[in-house]
């Protein structure tokens, strides 16, 4: 029984990182970049998302615009930030997303105070019981049911439409897809356009299931999205989506387990150190 | 007087820490996401052995050994993953060890170590053993630079496997690079935890190996005098921006983005752009 409702809980805590984590993925594939600004805009679509539903009181208009503006900030932070340095050493893209993700954090605590936001009438808090008697929140279900679809939609529009089949190939070869006509800069825009959006996406349920956005609820996926993408084998996007929720489910066993020598993120990590030391090249690489 | 003598010696323990990762890092191009580790780990060995009656300058080398040795064995996992996936792994041995500190009661745990001291030095022979301590490893750096080592880690860092083919034993170069840089990380951290007779999990947590990793960048990746520059500003900013007080951190990180973004080099391309423009723009045009 407590094995099923941590294998629950880690479930749900892992659509979280799948969604937060595939949106890096997309750019990574993309560019190389260990783009650690990411975060900030998940927190971006996170404040979006609490200030439209308070405003409005619609819930599909607050995720709209709020995976609609990360999306925005995305390619902007692509166009500005990081097309006129990617010639450069992965160093030095590394350590400018680094302090645009702190300047972007300071920037939320200065304009929208220390304390953070909340919703003033937090929806889809209610609670059901599945699988015998396992308490779940809507706003869970919701998460898990949302990252399915959107994986799925994303899957669909990879393989099956023009764009995607022009991403793919952008990221296998971007010289021989640019002798085919492709704009690289239209893939690139539109990489980073979809991977902000799910980032903000992932903002809002995190807002909803903890009813509150503070500036520095991006700092843990700042690094642990990173990890994730390591872990399922750089730039893999199945290998991504497995390894958040295998993630996600060894984070709530080891906190229950090994919670007395190591504490959630050490746990987390350890498994990563773990899986490279015997895989360098992540869980689930394909190539 | 006492103010600017803990400031000088505050810059000069930073300035020593962002040297030793940038002869990991700089110069043998393995790119270390979990330095602060060692710092804490040197931090650690000199607190406790200073708490059973060790005197300080016993403690030093010991904290550089431990603080090297368990290096070298990090270092093996550059061995086995490279470049991005090194990265990550070594911020993970970062998180592995805070979390470690963190559970742990005889290490002090969430509470930290307090009261250590007992270094037997005034406050301005304390601060010239740091500025010593400091001047002996930028000497030492710029002598391995200069040395067939030196010449074997640049190859590490430009191209490994053509050294490889050359027949040099890379694995060997690397984990000596690993050795020597955090050994004088613990140095570091033994001189950290003496100056600040406190030391705590946070102290050395992911913030401080992005930081001590950010002054190498800014400073100009392998760059000896431009890493001595960065370290030493970027030590020091936190204090000068006391006037601007809550936007501190919001200053700190547009300017890192800044720098990045309009000089990539860092502080030692800007010096030599300023120096030599003709030749720089050239270079930048090809």
């Amino acid at each position: 029984m407590l094995a099923l409702e941590l294998v629950a809980q880690g479930l749900v805590q892992g659509s979280i990182y799948a969604l937060i984590a595939l949106g890096l993925t997309l750019v990574y594939g993309l560019l190389r970049i260990l783009h650690v600004a990411h975060a900030a805009l998940f927190t971006l679509g996170a404040y979006v998302g609490v200030m439209v539903y308070n405003a409005t009181g619609n819930l599909p208009l607050a995720f709209a615009l709020a995976m609609v503006v990360a999306g925005l900030a995305g390619v902007a932070t692509f166009r500005l930030a990081y097309q006129p340095i990617l010639s450069q050493p992965p160093f030095v893209a590394l350590i400018a997303s680094i302090g645009l993700y702190i300047a972007a954090e300071e920037t939320f605590r200065v304009v929208f105070g220390a304390s953070g936001l909340s919703f003033a009438t937090p929806p889809l808090q209610g609670q059901v019981a599945l699988f015998g008697g396992i308490q779940f929140k809507t706003a869970e279900l919701m998460v898990m049911l949302g990252t399915a679809l959107i994986i799925a939609a994303l899957g669909w529009l990879q393989t099956r439409t023009r764009v995607g089949v022009a991403c793919q190939a952008t990221v296998s070869d971007p010289q021989m897809a640019e002798s085919f006509g492709i704009s690289l800069r239209k893939v690139r825009d539109i990489n980073f356009f979809v991977g902000s959006a799910l980032a903000g996406f992932a903002g809002v349920w995190v807002a909803l299931l903890n009813n509150l956005v503070e500036p520095t609820m991006g700092s843990v996926p700042s690094y642990k999205a990173l990890a994730i993408i390591v872990l399922g084998g750089l730039g893999s996007v199945r290998g991504t989506l497995a390894a958040a929720l295998v993630l996600g489910v060894v984070e709530a066993f080891g906190t229950i387990y090994l919670g007395k020598l190591l504490d959630r993120n050490a746990i987390a990590f350890a498994f990563l150190i773990l899986v490279l030391m015997l895989r360098p090249q992540g869980l689930f690489a394909t190539r | 007087m006492d103010y600017e003598i803990s400031l000088l010696t505050t810059m000069s323990i930073s300035v020593l820490f962002a040297l030793s990762l940038n002869l990991i890092t700089g110069f043998c191009g393995q790119i270390s996401l979990g330095h602060a580790t060692f710092l804490g780990i040197g931090a650690y060995v000199t607190a406790l052995l200073g708490k059973a009656g060790l005197p300080f300058l016993a403690t030093l080398p010991l904290s550089m050994l431990l603080a090297g040795a368990i290096g070298a064995v990090v270092g093996l996992a550059s061995l086995r993953v490279r470049a991005d996936f090194l990265a990550v792994t070594t911020m993970g041995v970062g998180f592995l060890f805070v979390g470690i500190i963190r559970q742990q009661d005889w290490l002090g745990g969430e509470l930290g170590i307090s009261g250590i001291g007992g270094s037997g030095l005034s406050k301005t022979g304390f601060m010239l053993l740091a500025l010593l301590s400091t001047a002996a490893v930028a000497a030492l750096c710029l002598y391995i630079r200069a040395s067939w080592m030196g010449r074997v880690f640049n190859g590490v860092a430009e191209d490994e496997d053509t050294m490889r083919v050359l027949g040099i034993d890379v694995p060997r170069y690397k984990l000596a690079a690993f050795a020597i840089g955090t050994a004088l990380a613990g140095l570091a951290g033994a001189l950290y935890a003496h100056h600040l007779q406190f030391i705590g999990p946070d102290s050395f947590g992911f913030v401080e190996s992005v930081t001590v990793l950010s002054m190498v960048v800014v400073g100009g990746i392998g760059s000896v005098p431009g890493v001595v520059i960065a370290a030493a500003l970027l030590s020091a900013l936190p204090a000068w921006f006391q006037f601007i007080g809550d936007y501190k951190l919001l200053v700190y990180g547009g300017l890192l983005f800044l720098m990045m973004r309009f000089s990539p080099g860092g502080m030692a391309g800007l010096m030599s752009r300023f120096f030599n423009p003709v030749q720089t723009s050239a270079k930048g045009e090809r």
